[in-house]
Formats: structure tokens, C-alpha cells, sequence
């Protein structure tokens, strides 16, 4: 089945994240407030987490199992976010888990009625990991009210597997599971879509991003710890230090009932 | 014009943010960026915080907050 999480260092982050994965893929599922993250989460598991339509719902991330293609899959429900920035406990706890829990694949789930709001996270979420599945949700709604998507346009666009789905009722599932899975074995093709910014902050990248590449040593995506140092963001400061040099073991847990599926 | 200063019910256009650093990061991750329409739906009985239409989503922001983003009227 490839990398498994024990062939390399992500074991040791795994457990500090409370997952036990073994031979499991680890998938995590983030997207702005109130978008159905939970709804694609249950209709993948078959579990019934609650689902509600307000915002700020899942507070703790629901944890879950699926199956596809005869591998498991352990999917977790991050809180909803408008940016990776960490400006409220729950964008640093999905920040955190998508950074040091280095997820086998992330699927961001984006409000197909509102694209534009939501594409901000997901080139946010692709400067930090390439492994990316976009889930424009909501497809049925955006339909009624006028907008169609052309998903195969914004796959151009983006450079990674985009899928419609109408979660409530299972519409595209399928096409998600067989997308994560391609993602997560490496083999779908992804050419994910670089930012560049202006001159002034692409020198200031060059400038520091080889110091912090020495400092993580490839543990973190160097270019973006660059951009958030130059943000002034200094919660990433302290992630760091408690997830990489290990001061202190934060344990992000996915609620423990939900492990037997 | 300031956004907090817009009337309830009206339209505006986002100009420019006067905010800086993280705080002016956080609000373009919100959606307030130049030229993006934002609808003043509601305030809170006193008046502080108020309720925006951005993008499709309602989100709050305190006087503080909104005082800091330049709009213009749109008809």
C-alpha cells in the first residue's frame, strides 16, 4: 500500500495527533463554516455526526473510518475556517492538524453557491500541502439558483481533482472516494497551482525560506512557514516548537466513539 | 466613507482597508477585499457589533473593525 506512517517520521506526529493509523490512510476534511464538511463526513463513514446548518457546529473534530477499494480510510472533520491564519482556536486547530498531522489527503469541502468566498481557503490549504481534493458541495443549490459549475474548468484552473457532489443526498461520492484514493497513492496528476506574490515578498521568501529549511528540516512546507513568519503570524512560532521540538504533546482528539466503525 | 458609518440596508463598494498586518489579513480573508460588495443587513441593540452581507456569507465586525474599511456607496 506505499508509505505507510511507520516508514517515516509522520508516525511520531500521528500519535501526538491521537491517531492510531497503522496501515490507514489519513484524510482530513476542512472547508469554511457551514458548507456540509459534516455531512460529507457522515455520508462517507455512515456515522451520525451532528449535523446542523449554523455555523461553528464542530467544535472538537469528529473522527471517522471508511473503506474503498478494500484500504481504510480515517477521515477527520476539522472545524469550519475562512483561512488557515489562525485567528480563532478553531483555524489553528485545523491549521494544526493539516500542518503537523500531515494528512495523507485533504479534501476541502467548498459551497458551490458561493465559490468565490471559498477558494480563498483552498489556495491557502495548497500552498500548504499539495495533496488536495476540492469537494464543491451544494452543487443542487447552486443549480437553483442559477450558478453551474464547470468543475472540469476549475480542475484546469486549480491543478488538483475537483468534484461536484450534492452530500445529502450521496450525489459524486463515489468520484471523491476514487479521487482521495488516486491522491493519496500518488498516481492522479496533480500540477497544483503556485501563488506568487509581489516582488517585494517573493525576495523577502528567498530571503529567509533556505534559514528556516535548515532550521525544519523539510518537516514543513518552507515557503509557507516563510509567508506566515512574514505575515507575522507568531501562533506558528509556537506550534512548532510544541509539535516539532516537542516541549509539549497537544493532543487534538477525535471523539473516541466514533473509532469502531 | 467608513463602513461603520453606513446606513442599514444600504449597499457599499469596499475601497480600501486601513487596517494593517494580521487584522488586515483577516479581513480579506473574510471576503473584504477592494471593489467587493457588502450589504449592511443588521446592528445589535446596541448598535455595536453590526451584521454585513459578504460573499455570500452574514459576518459580524465590531465598530473597531469596520471603522478601518474605506466603502463607497453603490446604486
Amino acid at each position: 500500500m506505499g508509505l505507510t506512517c511507520e516508514s517515516c517520521s509522520r508516525g511520531v506526529l500521528k500519535k501526538k495527533f491521537n491517531l492510531r493509523c497503522g496501515e490507514k490512510f489519513v484524510i482530513a476534511l476542512a472547508g469554511n463554516p457551514n458548507v456540509g464538511k459534516s455531512t460529507v463526513f457522515n455520508e462517507l463513514t455512515g456515522l451520525k455526526q451532528h449535523t446542523g446548518n449554523w455555523p461553528g457546529k464542530t467544535v472538537v473534530n469528529a473522527r471517522g473510518n471508511y473503506r474503498y477499494e478494500d484500504m481504510e480510510f480515517v477521515l477527520m472533520d476539522l472545524p469550519g475556517t475562512y483561512s488557515l491564519l489562525a485567528s480563532s482556536v478553531e483555524e489553528q486547530v485545523a491549521r494544526d492538524f493539516i500542518c503537523f498531522g500531515q494528512p495523507d489527503v485533504t479534501i476541502v469541502v467548498v459551497d458551490g453557491t458561493c465559490l468565490e468566498r471559498n477558494l480563498n481557503l483552498v489556495l491557502q490549504v495548497m500552498e500548504l500541502t499539495h495533496n488536495v481534493v476540492v469537494c464543491v458541495n451544494l452543487i443542487d443549490e447552486a443549480e437553483r439558483k442559477g450558478i453551474f459549475i464547470d468543475i472540469k474548468a476549475l480542475e484546469e484552473e486549480l491543478g488538483v481533482p475537483v468534484v461536484g457532489t450534492i452530500a445529502r443526498e450521496g450525489v459524486g461520492l463515489e468520484e471523491l472516494k476514487r479521487r482521495v484514493l488516486n491522491v493519496a497513492l500518488n498516481i492522479e496528476n496533480l500540477n497544483p497551482k503556485k501563488i506568487s506574490y509581489s516582488k517585494p515578498v517573493e525576495d523577502a521568501i528567498k530571503g529567509i525560506e533556505p534559514e528556516i529549511d535548515r532550521i525544519l528540516k523539510g518537516k514543513l512546507n518552507s515557503r509557507w512557514v516563510a509567508l506566515r513568519l512574514i505575515d507575522g503570524d507568531n501562533t506558528i512560532v509556537n506550534s512548532i516548537y510544541e509539535h516539532i521540538y516537542d516541549k509539549k504533546t497537544l493532543e487534538i482528539e477525535g471523539e473516541e466513539v466514533l473509532v469502531n466503525a | 466613507m467608513l463602513l461603520s458609518k453606513a446606513a442599514i440596508g444600504s449597499k457599499v463598494k469596499v475601497v480600501s482597508l486601513e487596517s494593517k498586518g494580521l487584522l488586515r489579513r483577516r479581513m480579506m480573508d473574510l471576503g473584504l477585499i477592494p471593489d467587493s460588495e457588502i450589504e449592511v443587513i443588521r446592528e445589535s441593540p446596541l448598535g455595536d457589533p453590526r451584521a454585513y452581507g459578504i460573499k455570500g456569507s452574514q459576518i459580524a465586525l465590531r465598530r473597531e473593525e469596520a471603522s478601518q474599511i474605506v466603502v463607497e456607496v453603490v446604486n
